[in-house]
């Protein structure tokens, strides 16, 4: 069969939401961000809700987010991005908001915001990418740097007696009384992209129930400040990121999930 | 029982050759071209072997940047 009689409209199973913008996205080759920009803009396409969805982007290599999604966004200072929504939520209750941010953002300048917000249970979606790393700077170490993990600020590995644990964060708030949904995904193979999707819509319907936040984690690359091919960055962070960082959900509709 | 067969439409201009897509398809049917770059430099992401593709949407499902639109057919045989 030629190309050109498969390339008709009747034949397509798959092309780039509208829910995005046309400008480039302005992430490294390879790197998670753009999966995860995608899915979440394919949620908010098939549920129709690109008019009544509201985002607060970070700072961190996503701080242009707002340009890339095209909804109603804003910016929050770094790591406040939590705070900001609880206001955008607050004042508007009906609209849905999400807060997009990365390990340096939410789980250190962002500590406190994002505890407290679970913790309050605001109806909300925290969209959490954690790559280990603070991208946009340059790869310092964040709080989610694995031990024996170099960055430019652990160049001969994440030492825990001189620099600490790393924290699981979501596994810390998903304990809270105000987390309605929390969950752990990846973007890196289909199949786990399939079910990032799924968790983000799960999220999303979560807001109509007004039962509290939800955390979708994404465990997610950062070729760029591992210092590795896009591939190779993937198959590394199988090895080592899953084993201290496990897929899987931690608490559905409020109920915390037995670990087998 | 018919055979699916697919086709992928790259959007050239946004394809930033990280290969994703190559090392995701089951049946090796993208490869990047090696001679040419698009108006970034990036060398870009072509149906090397489309006569296997199924349209799975394996590639344009892992692609961080939506470059690759997908079409599927049932070949009847
Ligand atoms: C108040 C303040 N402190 C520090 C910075 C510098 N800064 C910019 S981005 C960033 C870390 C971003 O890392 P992360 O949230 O993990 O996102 P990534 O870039 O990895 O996606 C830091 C510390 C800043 N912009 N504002
Ligand atoms: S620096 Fe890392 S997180 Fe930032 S765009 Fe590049 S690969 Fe992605
Ligand atoms: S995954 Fe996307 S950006 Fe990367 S090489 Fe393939 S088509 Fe290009
Ligand atoms: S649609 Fe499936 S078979 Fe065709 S190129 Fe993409 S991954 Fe390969």
């Amino acid at each position: 069969m030629d190309i050109q009689e498969i390339i008709q409209p009747e034949n397509l199973v798959y092309e780039r939401t509208q829910c995005l913008t046309d400008a480039t996205l302005s992430y490294c080759p390879g790197c998670g961000h753009g999966v995860i920009h995608r899915l979440t803009m394919e949620v908010i396409e098939e549920m129709g809700i690109q008019q009544d969805t509201l985002g607060v982007a970070s700072v961190g290599c996503s701080v242009l987010a707002y340009d890339f999604m095209n909804i109603d966004m804003t910016q929050a200072p770094h790591g406040r991005a939590t705070a900001v929504a609880t206001g955008i939520k607050r004042c508007w209750p009906n609209k849905f908001v999400f807060t997009y941010q990365g390990d340096g953002d939410l789980a250190a300048i962002g500590t406190a915001e994002t505890i407290h917000t679970c913790n309050r249970g605001e109806n909300l979606l925290i969209i959490f990418v954690n790559n280990g790393i603070y991208g946009m700077t340059g790869g310092q170490m964040a709080p989610t740097t694995l031990p024996g993990m170099k960055s430019s600020t652990s160049p001969y590995g994440r030492d825990v007696e001189l620099m600490g644990n790393p924290i699981n964060i979501t596994d810390m708030v998903s304990r809270l009384p105000g987390t309605y949904f929390a969950t752990r995904q990846s973007v890196h193979k289909p199949g786990n992209v399939r079910k990032t999707k799924k968790a983000l819509r799960m999220a999303f319907e979560n807001q109509k129930l007004n039962k509290g936040t939800s955390i979708v984690e994404i465990v997610s690359n950062c070729n760029s400040g591992w210092k590795m091919t896009p591939a190779e960055s993937n198959k590394w962070m199988e090895e080592h990121m899953f084993p201290f960082y496990p897929l899987g959900d931690m608490k559905v509709n409020g109920e915390m999930v037995e670990k087998k | 029982m018919g055979k699916m067969k697919g086709a992928v439409v790259v959007d050239v201009e946004r394809c930033k050759g990280c290969e994703l897509c190559i090392v995701t398809c089951p049946q090796q049917v993208l490869a990047n071209k090696e001679a040419q770059v698009n108006s970034k430099g990036y060398h870009y992401v072509y149906m090397e072997r489309p006569e296997d593709c199924t349209g799975c949407t394996n590639c344009a499902v892992v692609c961080p940047d939506g470059v690759l639109t997908i079409y599927r057919v049932k070949e009847e045989v």
